[in-house]
Formats: structure tokens, C-alpha cells, sequence
């Protein structure tokens, strides 16, 4: 019978038991007629069938029950009565709903963000045949490059470049701090995007460089900013001094084609010398931009790739200096490249592991409860069947109110993560970038959230199923309780047990990976000292300044602030280490002219500072001497070399000194001093050799001022400010303290930290809830049996060992099994966390140690409750 | 031993029946299985229904309203492959029963 019919029977109630009663009575009819055929008189006949049919009323009403008892009015009644059976156990519906929201909620909040970063492609038409070209691994290219590419490509529709900058916009008022896309004309075109408001730039718009003075706003840059003001369009506004026209606006979805960078606006790339002060137009070798390509339809990626690299080799052979070594390939765009995607990639699956690994604990701790609780009732249960219930109707009963308990969780985990999604999603976890993602939940997620909670209804409903289908109609015959199992016959609740004590320890080693890690990076040493110091961050072309009222506008600010009271030293840097902006350069020995990629010596960072940095930033110096003053523009070029770029230039810091080298064919440099190294991009890095320049001989307009304060450095935060200002009211800057700038560099440990904290911790909520249950459970079982051992003279040793032996058992092993996956995993973990290793005494011992005190923890109620059994009162009860 | 109640058995007396005669009412069969079985065996009248509906509810059988040969309009019952099926099993249930039975009865 289909549901529908059943539905329907329901509102046809009384019509089904007319042709109950119509069948009966033709029956009966029938019987008369054949009857009266054999020559009964009418009143005989018809006796004599009420005879031989018996009780109508009772035959009627057994019909209706077996016609009802596979049918929707049951469903009915199993829910109304599994909603009573709820409400009589408000404890176990409430601990059954919560562990399920929980676990629910987790892999909702997991899905999403996996959704948002991995499956879901950048919102853009036709998003899945753009990739972003990488060159050797990078998705970092030259603009020079890039128009090679754009005219020499034929599997691309298009090819469009970008970079990331952010500039000093002047409406009318304070110039304030905004993020752009340098962007090339056909960017717009290429992404297949059409604006909201006015219109984009496009290659038409592109004459050489500095030709093309517009911008496009992003629509929430648009609405925040200027008030949604469609008259805007055609407004000229100032961009670090200069005049840019307002073109139009983006769509409302519309993002870039960066997952994290939440742009304010966009300009055209040929505007770079303009905008930055600076070009690399025109240098094949300054890398700094992404590409973002659309297939043409029917090409593969190896075909594209092929293509590309028929390119590298034409390009290498013309610029055989600058293209040395050229390998493009594609990546998936949206988290730039492979750079970052790749490992967000591996660690957001990896999150969903654990979170599926979470509802696994939850259903096999609810599935043990539930089993519990069938043992519980397994004299109702037993009853119930003598009366002549059928097995599958009791089970489907109980699965009723699995079901239940399962959708009552579902829901409440989905309203739990719909708060956190919300506020993940309007989360700006850095102070320095504008990193932000989108992570709402959209009809995926639901549909993945309510199927998680059927499907873990459907298996906390199985876990009974064994003992009603074993259950027998003697047991209600039968006093007390059903006699202890084997010592080591495995209970499907044993297995459950084990599983989630092996979840939780998987949990527990990843977590205390990652906390270990991160305490270890904090404790590391940066080569630099982040406390006690202030930062403040400007870039003097965002207020108009050029050429040589760059350096002089410089050190009148660090003069100034030097001059404060509680600040012990100050000093510039043009790039903060750990930062989010960096130079990386290729060294050559001082005397080659082959200046191919193949010939460099090494790959250095490169840092230009003013004296007083290195005391500044608590960089010791090792020997030699601090820039000077009077290392100026005319003055022979000098550098201060770290430890590592020493040694491996040098080969040793003694023989670094008065040492030269070259860098890229632009310089030669006379190493003049030598300081300790330091972490430069990640925190994971390897030592990498470094050097450090005279800002007034590689002079830049952005700078990094660091201020070592006496005391705290929040306290100099307002004098910094005010003496800046005073200065020139028109410079914009951004002051924080170094320890806050370092989140950008701690970001990804914390991150992972943080989730994996929230996982380990879910799971040992759900392991000590496990634990404790089957504890107490076990307890109650054999209360009375305890209590004729006692009676019997048994010791505590004996009595806590026969009631808890078994838990603790599956405890240990569980955890055994658990600490061994949880080494496989942490593999993973490395790329993101500091030195994480699982083979560390401390985490082992800390997993280990965690895991006993849960043990202890769960099982110390029902351990009291079996060492307070009173022989003769237990006697009694029954 | 099992499944072999006397549910089980009236069963399949009435699947046995209707894979007899096809198409039948309840009377039908009650006089049915009285008339095969040399009136050894009869049927309970007012059981055969809670039964037939059970049945039905199974997927063993199938039904529909019809006139009879009397032109009363009387609800016919026609067994299903299911029915089919659950009828060869049953009567080989049956048959072991039957053997255990004869097989504990002569006993010495």
C-alpha cells in the first residue's frame, strides 16, 4: 500500500470499516443462502451461520487491528506513544538530543566551511574552467610574462592578471586605508562578470602606463563607503593623490577572483607606477602577480599545460636571464593557487574527518543507550510480545523514537550552527589584510545536516535490534535481571564503546599535537622579540610623497618618536618579518655576469632598515657593525647578512665580513655586519639566509616604524599617533602592537588549534558520557550480585574489579587503538603546525594521562554507588 | 520447530486454497478447505478475516470486490508471487512438522 493510500486511509477511517462490514456480512450471507439451499428453514439458516461465524464485533475489531497494524495509524500512535516514552525520561531524551545537536552542529559548521573553501567554486559564471597559471608551484608571475602568455596562448578564452594592493582613498575628507585589485583591462571580460552600476574597464581602456584613471567600487565598498549612492559614477576621487574616475560598481555577490581577499575596489593594473609609486611592468623578473585563465571548451588541463610550457620554452630561449627555469601549470583558483589552497585544502578535509569521526562517537554512545535502555525494558518488551505484538512492530518502535531523538538533535545543531556560521562568516581574523569568508550555510548544507541526523537516527535505532529479535516471552516469566555474559564475550555495545573511546583519544593526540605545536612556535625564537614593541605601518606615497622627500619625511618621523618619553629605541623596516609582504631575491657571487637562475647561489630575503632596526627589533648583532646614517645613496652599498646567509655564501660568519656579493645584477654589496637569523614567511621554515640594506641606498616608500617601548606598548599607541599627526595630518597609518601583527603569522596554527581543540574537546565530552553510561549500566546490572559477593566477604578490590574491570578494559584498549591512529593522523598536521610531531613523551604522556583521569572521571559515581551496596536492604527489594 | 502454530497453519490452508482454486471469497475458502479435507478441518469462520487482512497487509495476496454466482457483491481473494513463495515454505515447514510428529508418535 502506498503512503499515500494510507494518508488517505486515514481520512477514510469509517470507510474502511464499512467494507470491513460489508465483507463480514456478506460472509454471512453467503452461509445463509447455502443454508437455506440445503432446506434449512430461514430462522435455522441464519442461527446456524451466526454460529459458525462467531463474535462479529470481536471479528471486526481484528480485522481493523490487522489492517491498521502495518498501516499509517500506526505510525501515529508509535510517535505519540515514543513521544510519552520521551517525556517519561527527560534525562535520557535530554542527553540523547544534546550529544546529537552537538555532534550535528559540528559537522554542519565543518561542511560549511569545507563547502565555502573547497567544493563550492568562486562565484563567478562558468567558474569551474578558470585556473589560476602557477609558475613553478607559484602562482606568482611578471606582467611582461603575462602579455606573452595573453597573445601567444590557444587554449585559453581569455587570460587576465591581478595583485593585491591597498591605497589612501580621498573623498573629500581624511584619506583612508582601502584594499584594491590591480587588475589587467580584460580582467571583467575574462571573468564573465557585468557590472551593477555604470560600466568596468576593459583592454579598450589601456594605452600604455598611467593612461587609464578609473576605478570600479565593489558594491559593499559602494554601500558602506559612499551610501549607495548611484551618483557616484563619474565622481573623481583621489587615490594616493591622484585622480581616478569612478567607472561603476560590482554585483552584490561579486568578490574577485580571491576567495579570502575581501577587495574594496578595482583599478587597472597599467596604473601601477601611478598608484605604487613603482612599476614592474616592465621587469620579467618581478613576480608579484596571479593569473586567472578561462579554458576554451573541450581543452584539458595537460593539454593547456602543454601549451603554457611550449610557451616557458620560447619565452627561456628570448629571456634566457630572467626566464631561466620558466614551468607554468594550473591550479584551482580561489585561495591563491596551490599556495594556500592546497594545505587549507588537506586540513578543512581533514576537520571533516574528525567531524565525521565526532557523530560516530555520538551514535555509538547513543547507540549504547539505547540498547541499555531496550535491556532495561526488556520485560516490557517481553510482555509485549506475549500479548502477541510482533518483533518487527516493537522494533519499529523503538526506531520511532530513535528517530525522534534524532530529529530533535538535527534541529537543534542546525539553529546551534547557524549562529556560528553567522559569525564565522563576519569574521576579520587578521588586523593587517582584510581576510574574510563567506562560509553561510547554503541548501547543501541542510540537506548533508538533516540526512546526517536521519542516517544516525536510523543507526542508534539498530543497536537494540539484536536483543528484541533474541528477546523471548519466558523472560517476563522469568525474576530480576538476565544473568552476566561471558568475561570476554563482545557485546555490540562493548564494540560501540571501544569505538568511541578511540575517537576521542584520535581527538585528544591531534589536539594536544597542535597546542604543543603553537606553545612551541610562540616560544620559538623569531630572531625577533614582538613584545614591548609598537608597529606602525605607513606608506608615504598614499600622502603624495615622492623621491627624496621620501627618506627625509622618514627619518623625521623616527626622529620624532624616537624623542618620546618610554620609547627605548626606534627603527624602519620596509617589510615586517612573518609579515604579509616580503622581497625575495636571487644572490650571485660578486664577480659572475651569468646571471640565469641556474647560476644563483641562493634565494635570500631581503629587508631595507634604517640604523637602530636591529635594537628596535631585538636582533642581536652578531659581528661588525649597524647600518649607518652615512651608508647614503652615493655611499658604497652595504648590507648586514644573517647567521645562515654566512655560512652558506661565505662560510662562516667571520669570513661574511668585508665578504661581497651581488643581487640580481643590480647591486654589489660589502657585508659590513652580521646578525642572528630569524623567521622570515612561516613559522615553519627552515632557516633562510637574509640580508638587510641601507633604507637611504634601497629606499621605499612603505615602512614599518618599530617602537620598543619601555613598558606597555598600548600605552604609547596614543603619543605615537599625535606626534605623527603633527607631523602631516594627510599621512595615513595603522599603529598596533607588534604581538597583534603577529596574528597574520600564528593565524593557520591557531586556526587549526582552535578547531581541533573544539573537536577534542566534543569528543572527550562524548567519551566520558560513553563511558559513564556503560559504567553505571553495568553497575546496575549486577547490584545484587555485588551484593551476595559482599555479603560473602568479597574485599573492595574485588567488588570495583567485577563491576568496572570491563569498562576500564574497553577503556584502555580503546585508548591503545586510538593513540595509534592519532599518530598517522598528525602527519597531516605538520605542514600547518610548528614541529608537530605525535612522537613527543608530552603528547603521548598528555593523551595517555587525559584519558585515565576520563576513565576516572566516569567511572567514580557508579564506583561509589557499588561500594555502597547494603547486602541485606538489596536482599529485600526483591 | 518453527512457525508451526496454528496461525501458521490456517495460513496456509488458505494459500494452499487459492493456489487451487484462483480467485476466491472468504466463504469460498471456508467450504473450500471443508470439502478438500473430507470436513476433518473447519475453519473457525470469524478468524478467517483478521487472517485473509494480515495476509493481504503481507503482499502474500491480493483482492478485489466481485459479484457472485448469486449476484452478491462479495470481496475475492487471488494469491501473489509473494503469496506464491511464502506458501512453498510453508508447506515445507509443514512437512517437517508433520514428520517430527509422526516420527515422536512411533516412537517405541
Amino acid at each position: 500500500m502506498s503512503i499515500f493510500r494510507r494518508i488517505a486511509n486515514l481520512f477514510r477511517r469509517s470507510r474502511i470499516e464499512r467494507e470491513i462490514d460489508a465483507e463480514l456480512q456478506s460472509h454471512i450471507a453467503l452461509r445463509v443462502e447455502s443454508n437455506l439451499a440445503a432446506g434449512m428453514s430461514a430462522e435455522d439458516a441464519r442461527r446456524d451461520a451466526l454460529l459458525r461465524f462467531g463474535n462479529p464485533v470481536v471479528a471486526r475489531e481484528r480485522v481493523t487491528a490487522a489492517d491498521a497494524a502495518l498501516g499509517l495509524e500506526s505510525f501515529w500512535f508509535d510517535l505519540r506513544f515514543s513521544a510519552r516514552q520521551l517525556v517519561k525520561s527527560p534525562g535520557f531524551t535530554l542527553t540523547a538530543v544534546l550529544t546529537l545537536a552537538v555532534a550535528i552542529g559540528a559537522n554542519a559548521v565543518v561542511f560549511s566551511v569545507l563547502n565555502a573553501l573547497v567544493l563550492r567554486p568562486l562565484n563567478l559564471p562558468g567558474a569551474a574552467r578558470l585556473y589560476n597559471i602557477e609558475d613553478r608551484g607559484e602562482p606568482m608571475n611578471s606582467y611582461p610574462d603575462f602579455r606573452d602568455l595573453r597573445d601567444r596562448n590557444r587554449a585559453f578564452d581569455g587570460i587576465a592578471l591581478y595583485s593585491f594592493e591597498s591605497v589612501g582613498l580621498d573623498t573629500g575628507g581624511d584619506p583612508q586605508l582601502a584594499w584594491i585589485y590591480e587588475a589587467s583591462g580584460n580582467y571583467f571580460d575574462v571573468l564573465g562578470v557585468h557590472p551593477y552600476l555604470g560600466r568596468f574597464f576593459s583592454s579598450a581602456d589601456e594605452h600604455g602606463p598611467d593612461s587609464s584613471p578609473y576605478l570600479v567600487l565593489g558594491y559593499d565598498y559602494w554601500r558602506t563607503r559612499f551610501h549607495a549612492d548611484p551618483s557616484v559614477i563619474g565622481r573623481i576621487v583621489r587615490m594616493n593623490r591622484h585622480a581616478f574616475t569612478v567607472l561603476g560598481v560590482t554585483p552584490p555577490q561579486f568578490r574577485g577572483t580571491e576567495l579570502e581577499y575581501q577587495a574594496d575596489l578595482w583599478i587597472p593594473v597599467v596604473d601601477q607606477q601611478e598608484i605604487e609609486g613603482s612599476s614592474g611592468l616592465d621587469d620579467r623578473n618581478q613576480r608579484g602577480q596571479a593569473i586567472v585563465g578561462r579554458l576554451k571548451p573541450g581543452v584539458t588541463v595537460a593539454q593547456a599545460e602543454g601549451d603554457l610550457n611550449a610557451i616557458a620554452a620560447y619565452l627561456e630561449k628570448t629571456y634566457p636571464v630572467d626566464d631561466d627555469g620558466l614551468k607554468f601549470s594550473l591550479a584551482r583558483p580561489g585561495l591563491f593557487g596551490d599556495m594556500i589552497g592546497a594545505p587549507v585544502r588537506a586540513f578543512v578535509a581533514g576537520l571533516m574527518l574528525l567531524a565525521a569521526l565526532i557523530l560516530l562517537a555520538a551514535c555509538a554512545n547513543l547507540g549504547s543507550l539505547f540498547a541499555a535502555r531496550a535491556a532495561d525494558r526488556a520485560r516490557e518488551i517481553a510482555l509485549r510480545l506475549a500479548l502477541g505484538s510482533s518483533r518487527l512492530r516493537i522494533f519499529r518502535q523503538l526506531l520511532t523514537e530513535a528517530m525522534l531523538i534524532a530529529l530533535l538533535g538535527g534541529a537543534a545543531g542546525i539553529a546551534a550552527s547557524l549562529f556560528l556560521l553567522r559569525a564565522l562568516t563576519a569574521w576579520r581574523p587578521l588586523a593587517a589584510f582584510p581576510v574574510n569568508v563567506p562560509v553561510d550555510p547554503d541548501l547543501r548544507t541542510y540537506i548533508v545536516a538533516v540526512a546526517l541526523a536521519l542516517l544516525s537516527g536510523f543507526l542508534c535505532g539498530l543497536a537494540p535490534m539484536r536483543q528484541i529479535f533474541r528477546a523471548s516471552p519466558w523472560e517476563v516469566v522469568k525474576t530480576g535481571q538476565a544473568a552476566a555474559r561471558g568475561k570476554w564475550k563482545l557485546a555490540t555495545r562493548d564494540v560501540l564503546l571501544v569505538v568511541q573511546v578511540a575517537v576521542c583519544a584520535v581527538l585528544l593526540t591531534s589536539s594536544l599535537v597542535a597546542v604543543r605545536g603553537l606553545l612551541r612556535s610562540l616560544h620559538s625564537n623569531f630572531g625577533f622579540d614582538p613584545q614591548h614593541a609598537l608597529l606602525l605601518s605607513t606608506d608615504l606615497n598614499m600622502a603624495g610623497y615622492r623621491g627624496d622627500r621620501v627618506p627625509a619625511m622618514q627619518r623625521r618621523m623616527l626622529d620624532a618618536v624616537s624623542a618620546l618619553p618610554g620609547v627605548t629605541s626606534a627603527g624602519l623596516v620596509d617589510n615586517i618579518p612573518l609579515g604579509l609582504g616580503w622581497n625575495e631575491t636571487s644572490i650571485y657571487s660578486a664577480q659572475t655576469t651569468d646571471l640565469r637562475a641556474s647560476n644563483e647561489l641562493a634565494e635570500a630575503m631581503q629587508y631595507s632598515i634604517s640604523p637602530g632596526y636591529f635594537q628596535s627589533a631585538g636582533t642581536t648583532l652578531l659581528a661588525g657593525r649597524d647600518v649607518a646614517w652615512s651608508d647614503r645613496k652615493n655611499a658604497p652599498a652595504v648590507a648586514v647578512v644573517n647567521r645562515e646567509f654566512a655560512r652558506k655564501i661565505f662560510g662562516s660568519v667571520a669570513q661574511a665580513l668585508g665578504g661581497r656579493f651581488q643581487q640580481t645584477g643590480k647591486q654589489v654589496y660589502q657585508v659590513v655586519g652580521v646578525v642572528e637569523e630569524g623567521k622570515y614567511l612561516t613559522l615553519t621554515e627552515d632557516p633562510r639566509p637574509a640580508f638587510f640594506t641601507p633604507l637611504l641606498q634601497s629606499p621605499s616608500s612603505q615602512t614599518w616604524l618599530v617602537v620598543r617601548a619601555a613598558g606597555d606598548p598600548q600605552r604609547l599607541a596614543a603619543p605615537v599617533h599625535e606626534a605623527v599627526r603633527a607631523l602631516d595630518s594627510a599621512v595615513p597609518f595603522t599603529l598596533l602592537t607588534w604581538d597583534r601583527e603577529l596574528d597574520s603569522a600564528l593565524f593557520a596554527a591557531r586556526a587549526a588549534t582552535v578547531s581541533l581543540g573544539v573537536l577534542g574537546a566534543l569528543g572527550a565530552m562524548l567519551a566520558l558520557t560513553g563511558l559513564f553510561g556503560m559504567a553505571s549500566y553495568s553497575v546496575t546490572r549486577r547490584l545484587k550480585e555485588m551484593g551476595i559477593r559482599m555479603a560473602l566477604g568479597a574485599g573492595h578490590g574485588k567488588i570495583l574489579s567485577a563491576s568496572l574491570g570491563r569498562a576500564l578494559r574497553l577503556l584502555v584498549f580503546g585508548s591503545l587503538a586510538g593513540i595509534a591512529l592519532g599518530m598517522a593522523a598528525t602527519r597531516l598536521l605538520s605542514f600547518l603546525v610548528y614541529q608537530a610531531t605525535p612522537l613527543d613523551p608530552l603528547v603521548l604522556g598528555g593523551t595517555l594521562l587525559a584519558m585515565l583521569l576520563l576513565g576516572l572521571l566516569a567511572t567514580w559515581a557508579p564506583a561509589q554507588r557499588a561500594l555502597r551496596v547494603n547486602p541485606s536492604r538489596l536482599m529485600r527489594e526483591e | 520447530m518453527a512457525k508451526n502454530d496454528l496461525q501458521g497453519s490456517l495460513d496456509l490452508l488458505v494459500l494452499k486454497t487459492l493456489a487451487q482454486r484462483g480467485r476466491l471469497h472468504g466463504y469460498g475458502i471456508v467450504q473450500h478447505i471443508q470439502r478438500a479435507s473430507d470436513d476433518l478441518l473447519q475453519v473457525e469462520e470469524g478468524s478467517l478475516y483478521p487472517a485473509l487482512h494480515r495476509m493481504e497487509q503481507s503482499g502474500w495476496i491480493g483482492s478485489e470486490w466481485a459479484m457472485t454466482e448469486t449476484n452478491r457483491s462479495a470481496k475475492y481473494y487471488r494469491l501473489t508471487a509473494a503469496g506464491r513463495r511464502q506458501l512453498r515454505e510453508a508447506e515445507a515447514s509443514f512437512e517437517q512438522l508433520v514428520k517430527g510428529v509422526r516420527a515422536m508418535l512411533r516412537y517405541a
